[in-house]
């Protein structure tokens, strides 16, 4: 077996929390259960892995085998990778039947070529997930198998899902060949990203729960509002104020769980408005500026800033579009016209 | 009672007995409380201010969260002639601390401690630094 290879299935196997090693090298089924059976996974992960490598190399593990172990890993630990996601445009609206052998042969045949020395691998999950791990080489060097690029396709769906790997300038020809291979005509990169794939995924397929305009004959009896007091000798006075603003939250955020997104980040190409005797900016040059809302779990704390008291409601549409317009990353810019206002670019 | 903001919804009235004390809370690390306490404070009639009014300032303890500086409340308190508590409401021996310190404020607002009244008791609440 290759020492290269032998390396990196010690290091992927090193990256495993050690509780989670056995079940993952079954998903992986290279080993067989009886050599499972022969691991000790109660002593220190350095040993374990070693004794992985050891029990790789009786089977004659290739790098194709490792990268499998790579895929199984990420999918499993997909919340620690950025991702971005693409849109694929089709110039006609025929939908042509999807073949997975097709699709592979096209994607590896124009990735190869361009480019002689890359590693790639699928892998198939039952949710029509295609899993795709691409290691980049140079014309004149070996894969490097330590900065991969994954992408996640799903075929019914014009979106794919790209956590590139720092290697910018492979970019472009991933792309390219993820459009011959789907017979697409063209892809963009979405103004939109995030750890959580799942999240962006239920963004981008609409499965988050949505408002719908529905009449409600009665005020419903939200679960939001807070209980009643079980001391009956505090009033609260603004139980109708209280009521709205969480009215105005369900309607806007919908009921259920928010996607989850860690920033929001807005590039602001407007003037600045000041006070024209305080002679600030004389200039009529756009004001750069740059606002970015982190949060652990963005839309969530979002809809909690009227509750808590933190924020008038209905908050700015800027904030609440963002599930609904599929993005994250917004540019402002002056609207051009007799009322000047703030819009944002497509 | 509690109430968000003032002034207080007219269609309560009816049902509210007299007001002894009217306690403002102010969280240290928000500055938009900061602001609906100075806007409710327009709504007070100005008899209030002999003694019947109160600035609490909670969330003193998160020392790297405050966003508004003791400062501005202390002059906020100065300017209304009211005193201004600090606590932590995440502590309970704190919390329980204040809770007791109130209510021996709205004992005497109420005017049930004989020989001590609402204005007595707050000019000797008053900062010696004042003088």
């Amino acid at each position: 077996m290759d020492e290269t290879v032998a390396e990196y299935i010690r290091r992927t196997v090193l990256k495993i929390p050690r509780d989670e090693i056995k079940t993952m090298l079954q998903k992986w089924g290279f080993l067989s259960e009886a050599q499972l059976q022969t691991l000790n996974f109660h002593q220190i992960k350095d040993n374990i892995s070693q004794e992985v490598v050891q029990l790789c190399e009786e089977n004659s593990a290739d790098i194709k085998q490792a990268a499998v172990l790579d895929i199984i890993y990420n999918h499993i630990y997909q919340n620690k990778r950025m991702w971005s996601v693409y849109q694929m445009k089709k110039t006609g609206e025929e939908w042509e039947y999807f073949d997975i052998t097709d699709f592979k042969k096209k994607f590896k045949g124009r990735l190869r070529s361009a480019l002689k020395n890359v590693t790639i691998t699928f892998k198939e999950y039952e949710d029509n997930a295609i899993w795709i791990r691409v290691a980049w080489g140079t014309p004149y060097k070996k894969p490097n198998q330590y900065k991969p690029s994954y992408v996640v396709y799903h075929s019914q769906t014009p979106y794919v899902f790209i956590s590139a790997s720092v290697l910018k300038s492979n970019l472009p020809l991933l792309c390219q060949a993820l459009i011959v291979a789907s017979n697409y005509h063209d892809i963009r990169e979405m103004e939109l990203r995030s750890h959580s794939l799942n999240s962006l995924k239920d963004i981008v397929f609409k499965r988050y729960s949505q408002n719908f305009q529905t009449y409600y004959p009665k005020p419903l009896q939200g679960g939001n509002v807070e209980p009643e007091s079980a001391d009956i000798r505090i009033v609260r006075e603004n139980r109708s104020e209280k009521e709205r603003i969480h009215r105005l939250n369900r309607e806007v955020f919908g009921s259920g769980p928010q996607p989850k997104l860690e920033f929001a980040q807005y590039k602001l190409e407007t003037m600045f408005k000041s006070d024209p005797k305080m002679g600030v900016l004389d200039k009529k040059e756009p004001f750069r500026c740059l606002v970015k809302f982190s949060s652990p779990h963005l839309l969530e704390s979002l809809k909690s800033l009227a509750p808590a008291g933190m924020a008038d409601a209905p908050l700015s549409p800027l904030l609440t579009c963002i599930p609904h317009k599929a993005r994250n990353y917004f540019k402002i810019r002056e609207k051009k016209g007799l009322f000047p206002e703030n819009f944002v670019s497509p | 009672h509690l109430a968000t903001s003032l002034p207080l919804p007219s269609e309560r009235d009816h049902l509210r007995p007299r007001i002894d004390l009217i306690v403002f809370m102010i969280d240290i690390k928000s500055k938009y409380s900061l602001k609906n306490v100075e806007a409710s404070l327009a709504h007070v009639d100005a008899s209030f201010f002999l003694g019947k009014v109160c600035f609490l300032v909670t969330g003193v303890g998160r020392v790297n969260a405050c966003s508004i500086e003791t400062n501005t409340v202390c002059k906020l308190g100065e300017a209304y002639c009211s005193p201004v508590l600090f606590c932590e409401l995440e502590l309970e021996g704190i919390r329980v601390t204040t809770a007791q310190r109130l209510l021996r404020m709205l004992q005497i607002c109420a005017g049930h401690i004989p020989g001590v009244s609402a204005l007595s008791f707050v000019s000797l609440m008053r900062n010696s630094d004042d003088d």
